[in-house]
C-alpha cells in the first residue's frame, strides 16, 4: 500500500490543498511508487463518483422564479459608493441627513448580524453530539485548554454557592476570528459565554436592539481589550448575574 | 467599478444551494424552505457583510446553520460518528471498488447513509469543490478538523460502498 512517508499527504494531494513545491515533490515519488500512485488513483476515481452522483437534486422552475422575483425586488448593493453628490447647500443637508440614516441602518443590521451569528453558533453548540471540545467543571483545566488555540487569555469566575455550573468550552469563531465558547449550565439551561479579541472602532453601540426579534438574552461588555457575549434562553437577570461574575473575575 | 448587488452575487448559487440543501433535508418541500429562509437571512444580514470576503463561503454557512437549528437538523444532529470509525475497514479487491464506483445510484444511496457531518463536508468538497479554507469557514471550524473529519468521511464512504457491493446494507 501508500508508503509512510507519503501516506498522510496524498489526501491533500488529490484534493489539489499542497503548496507547489510538496505537490512536485508527491508527483515525481508518484512516479516511482506503485502502491502510492494506486491509492492516489482510487482516491481520484471516488472523488470524481462522489461528484458525479452528488449533482443531483435540481429545483423546480417555480421556485427558481420564485426566489428570483423575491430577491429582483429586495436586491442591495454593499455600499453607496456609485452616487453622485450634488454640492447645493440643501442638497447636502437631505444627503448628510440620509447618509447618518443608512448609516444608523446599516449599523443595526450589522448588530442584528453578529447577534444571529452568535445565536446560531449557540443553538448549534446545544444541539451537538460534542457541544464542547474540552469537558471539565474546573476553570483551572478549561482555562489553560486554550493557550495556542486562541490569540488572548481571560480569567472565569469562581462559581462556589451560585448556581452556575462550568460545562465546558470550545473554539468559537465570529467574523472569521477565534475566540472562546464557554458553555455554562444554570438549573436546566445551558448559556454560552463568548469571548473575543475587541475590534475597537467596529461598531458605535452595541448595545441588543430590543425591537430585534432575539429569541434569546444577550448581554455584552468590553474589559481589557476583550469583548464578551453571554447568551442563554434564561430571563435578563440570571444572564446579568453570570456577566457579574465574569466581570468581577476580570 | 461598482459593488455587487445582493442578487448578482447570490443567484448564480441558486442551484448549487438547493442541491445542497436537497441532500441535508431529503425532502424536496423542506429544501425549498431552506433555500428561501436561507435567502431571506442573507439579505438581511448583506449590509454587515464586506466585499472582497468569501460570500459563497458566508451563504452555505447561513443555509447550514439554518438546517442544524430547524426541526428536522435538531432531529438528526445527535448522530454520533464515533461508531463508524469502530467499524473494521476491509480491504477489497481492486476490481470491485471500480465497479461500485461505476454505479450513480450506489453511490447516492450511500451518501444519503452517511451521518449528517460526513456527508456535508464530502458534499462541500466534492460536488461545491470548495477548498479546506472555506469549508473551515462554512463550517466554523479549524482546517485541521476538516482534514480529520474529511479523512473519516471518506473511509465510512468507502466501508459503505464495499457494504452495498456486497449486497448487504448497514444503518450507517
Amino acid at each position: 500500500m501508500a508508503c509512510e512517508l507519503w501516506s498522510d499527504k496524498l489526501a491533500a494531494y488529490v484534493d489539489g490543498e499542497l503548496s507547489l513545491p510538496q505537490a512536485y515533490e508527491l508527483g515525481t515519488h508518484l512516479r516511482g511508487c506503485s502502491g502510492c500512485a494506486a491509492e492516489v488513483l482510487e482516491r481520484v476515481q471516488t472523488k470524481r463518483s462522489v461528484a458525479d452522483a452528488g449533482k443531483y437534486f435540481e429545483p423546480s422552475s417555480e421556485f427558481r422564479k420564485k426566489i428570483e422575483m423575491s430577491v429582483h425586488k429586495s436586491s442591495k448593493r454593499t455600499s453607496i459608493r456609485g452616487w453622485q453628490i450634488v454640492a447645493l447647500p440643501a442638497a447636502l443637508i437631505l444627503i448628510l441627513s440620509l447618509a447618518v440614516g443608512f448609516f444608523v441602518s446599516r449599523e443595526k443590521a450589522k448588530r442584528d448580524h453578529v447577534y444571529g451569528e452568535l445565536a446560531d453558533l449557540h443553538v448549534a453548540t446545544l444541539a451537538s453530539a460534542t457541544p464542547v471540545d474540552v469537558v471539565s467543571t474546573d476553570k483551572h483545566t478549561v482555562k489553560p485548554w486554550f493557550e495556542g488555540k486562541i490569540p488572548f487569555t481571560f480569567n472565569l469566575p469562581e462559581l462556589h454557592g451560585t448556581d452556575f455550573e462550568l460545562v465546558g468550552g470550545r473554539v468559537a469563531y465570529l467574523g472569521q476570528a477565534p475566540g472562546a465558547q464557554l458553555i455554562y449550565r444554570l438549573r436546566k439551561h445551558e448559556l454560552s459565554v463568548f469571548i473575543f479579541q475587541d475590534r475597537g472602532t467596529e461598531m458605535a453601540s452595541w448595545a441588543p436592539d430590543p425591537t430585534s426579534m432575539l429569541s434569546f438574552t444577550f448581554e455584552t461588555w468590553t474589559k481589557n481589550g476583550l469583548r464578551y457575549f453571554v447568551v442563554g434562553d434564561v430571563s435578563g437577570a440570571d444572564v446579568n448575574a453570570l456577566s457579574k461574575l465574569l466581570r468581577d473575575a476580570g | 467599478m461598482t459593488d455587487a448587488s445582493f442578487e448578482e452575487l447570490s443567484m448564480p448559487l441558486f442551484d448549487q444551494l438547493y442541491n445542497f440543501a436537497h441532500w441535508l433535508t431529503q425532502d424536496k418541500s423542506e429544501a425549498e424552505d431552506l433555500v428561501q429562509e436561507t435567502y431571506a437571512k442573507a439579505l438581511r444580514g448583506f449590509s454587515g457583510f464586506r466585499t472582497g470576503t468569501n460570500f459563497r463561503a458566508w451563504i452555505f454557512r447561513i443555509l447550514r446553520n439554518t438546517f442544524l437549528t430547524s426541526r428536522t437538523g435538531l432531529k438528526v444532529a445527535g448522530q454520533g460518528e464515533e461508531e463508524l470509525d469502530a467499524l473494521a475497514s476491509v480491504d477489497p479487491s481492486p476490481e470491485a471498488i471500480l465497479i461500485v464506483k461505476a454505479d450513480r445510484s450506489l453511490v447516492r444511496q450511500a451518501l444519503q447513509e452517511l451521518s449528517i457531518p460526513f456527508r456535508e463536508i464530502l458534499l462541500l468538497c466534492e460536488v461545491e469543490e470548495m477548498a479546506y479554507e472555506e469549508i473551515a469557514q462554512v463550517l466554523a471550524i479549524p482546517i485541521g478538523t476538516v482534514m480529520s473529519r474529511l479523512h473519516r468521511a471518506r473511509k465510512a464512504l468507502r466501508t459503505l460502498l464495499i457494504e452495498k457491493f456486497k449486497g448487504g446494507s448497514h444503518g450507517l
